[in-house]
């Protein structure tokens, strides 16, 4: 993990959890390698067919509102999408990101301007998003969050903790 | 630097000089809280290679979202839970009846003043009443805890709610909390740490007071919080559970947001459907008939909530054809409310009585309603679905509103019975 580098999906505000992964999934779809599929199923039927490893969605406020549904944030991460900017997002989704390796970027600056489509570079360690409008810094993830990424993710990350304490 | 409530406790806990919104911190929280979902956590931590729980002191697991089980399939998660606890050396297990999750760990001393208290529960700011930095986690990260102790936060953003004068007789804290979500709407405090100043809060016994932080989950909120005063260290007295160092904002602690309310302008609120910041004045919405009230729930199960309805429900019946249902948030609540006569006055209004736990609030059991019925409620949900079936409205409002709704067979002030 360090650098990403991937194409913009430009989106609005309050996109909720339903339409990221639609809810009458949550009970047939458990696979997380199928979820990627109904990936913003009902905010963009283009997406789950066209997204590519790196892939950056870029966001308005409050993104993953709505259920605390954790598919939600897995078939995104499992669609390998490199990571979320967004001018806010919703408590337990960002958690969730974190969470399941998921890079979450706060930064509203970078919103207002990066346009859908266009191929932005991230550099996590920095805390820095490169785009055709310019550099723009976000607070760098602290080491602990760091740590929970490389290794996939909380449920190895505890897996490793405890096989080290053993 | 001047520091708010949150910025202060969480740079405490994680032994730092001090802590700014955004910063990431790690800390051992003093108390965690699980309830029916025990079961599946327990899942998630063997996953992870988990044996044996960090810290079974730090654990407080209590069975309230649908005791007594309502299938067998339910019974079999409870049996679960109660051979993990036994097994880990959990001591503060909460069997069937004791009461609601939230209010059981202010009843049993459990959240206290200047403690971090996390629970898999999206209503765990409660706790925030006695002064504890209380917040809500999913399931991944509470069995993570359970492992390893820890877990990181981002500090929030503080915004601070001042309530000045007084609440006008017979409009309560639920009023005052509808108002400001429908003020501030549903993501009006996302992700902050929500502070109650002002000397409406003051004013308000305990049980008010929780009303108040358990309902900013529905803001948004990461925690609330109410600074311990007198009434909070009296009733903490014999109760406490081990010594405790409140946490208070500094004077001139900065704030991401200072919002100002007056009490004295404040009437009964209702929280429309589908959503709690759908929030209209009783008066807009009178008349609109109901099939079932609801009295109970870790907003509104507590004794002045049953009192307050016993009260309006005094020599009077339910409307033909109506039902009301209610349920104490905890044991000591029911008995309390039997000692006082509210049961009877319940039971000879017609309504029907429960023990204490979650009821029909997320749509489990003990009176959910039939398609097409519509609900008044004292709890703090009123999604599409949320009480079982997606084909019912749920209005909230506070208990005398409930009670009076019950007895006029639809939403009634009730100055108007
Ligand atoms: S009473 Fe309702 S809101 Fe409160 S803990 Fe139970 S299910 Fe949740």
């Amino acid at each position: 993990m360090g650098k990403i580098r991937g194409r913009v999906w430009k989106y609005g505000d309050d996109v909720n959890t339903d339409v990221i992964f639609p809810g009458k999934y949550t009970y047939t779809v458990s696979d997380p390698s199928e979820m990627p599929q109904h990936a913003l199923e009902d905010l963009d039927p283009k997406f789950a067919g066209e997204v590519k490893p790196q892939d950056v969605i870029v966001a308005g406020s409050n993104w993953g509102c709505g259920s605390s549904r954790e598919q939600a944030v897995v078939c995104l991460s499992e669609a390998k999408v490199g990571a979320i900017i967004a001018k806010s997002f919703a408590r337990i989704y960002y958690r969730n990101c974190l969470n399941n390796a998921l890079p979450a970027i706060v930064c509203p600056e970078a919103v207002d301007v990066i346009q859908n489509g266009e191929t932005i570079e991230i550099k996590l360690e920095e805390g820095k998003i490169i785009s055709a409008a310019g550099e723009f810094s976000f607070p760098p993830l602290p080491a602990a969050v760091m740590e929970i990424f490389n290794a996939g993710g909380l449920i190895e990350y505890t897996k490793n903790r405890l096989k080290v304490e053993d | 630097m001047p520091q708010t409530f949150a910025e202060k406790i969480l740079a405490r806990k994680a032994q730092l000089p001090e802590t700014v919104p955004g910063q990431i911190v790690e800390i051992t929280p003093d108390v965690i809280l699980s309830h029916d979902n025990t079961a599946p956590i327990f899942g998630l931590f063997q996953r992870m290679g988990g044996v044996k729980v960090f810290n079974p002191e730090m654990h407080a697991v209590i069975l309230d979202h649908a005791t007594p089980a309502p299938s067998t399939k339910h019974a079999e998660n409870h049996r679960v839970i109660r051979d993990f606890v036994k097994e880990q050396g959990i001591n503060n297990f909460f069997d069937i009846g004791k009461g609601i999750c939230h209010q059981i760990l202010v009843e049993e001393g459990l959240a206290l003043p200047g403690e971090i208290i996390l629970g898999s529960d999206s209503h765990t700011s409660h706790a925030g009443v006695m002064g504890a930095f209380a917040a809500g986690i999913g399931r991944t990260e509470m069995a993570s805890i359970w492992a390893i102790g820890e877990i990181w936060l981002r500090v929030p953003e503080s915004m601070k709610i001042t309530v000045k004068n007084c609440l006008p007789v017979g409009v309560t804290s639920k009023d005052l909390a509808l108002y400001i979500i429908g003020d501030r709407k549903s993501d009006g405090a996302l992700y902050m740490s929500v502070e109650w100043h002002g000397e409406a809060v003051e004013a308000l016994p305990l049980s008010q007071r929780a009303t108040l932080t358990n309902l900013m989950a529905e803001m948004g909120a990461k925690n609330s919080y109410i600074p311990p005063d007198q009434r909070t260290l009296d009733y903490l007295q014999d109760r406490a559970r081990r010594e405790f160092t409140p946490v208070y904002p500094d004077e001139d602690a900065h704030y991401a947001l200072e919002l100002e309310y007056d009490a004295g302008t404040i009437e009964p609120m209702i929280a429309c459907p589908h959503t709690v910041d759908n929030v209209k004045p009783l008066s807009a919405v009178k008349g609109i008939s109901i099939d079932q009230a609801f009295l109970g729930t870790c907003t509104n199960g507590r004794l002045d909530d049953l009192a307050a309805a016993a009260e309006v429900l005094k020599g009077r019946k339910i409307a033909p054809g109506r039902r009301m249902i209610v349920i104490p948030a905890s044991e000591a609540v029911y008995l309390a409310a039997l000692q006082a006569g509210y049961l009877e006055t319940f039971l000879k209004a017609g309504a029907v009585v429960e023990s204490p736990g979650c009821g029909p609030c997320m749509g489990n059991h003990m009176g959910v309603p039939a398609v097409g019925e519509v609900s008044i409620s004292t709890a703090n949900r009123n999604f599409r679905g949320r009480m079982g079936t997606k084909e019912s409205d749920v209005y909230l409002a506070s208990p005398a509103v409930v009670a009076a709704s019950a007895v006029a067979g639809e939403i009634q002030h009730p100055r108007d019975l």
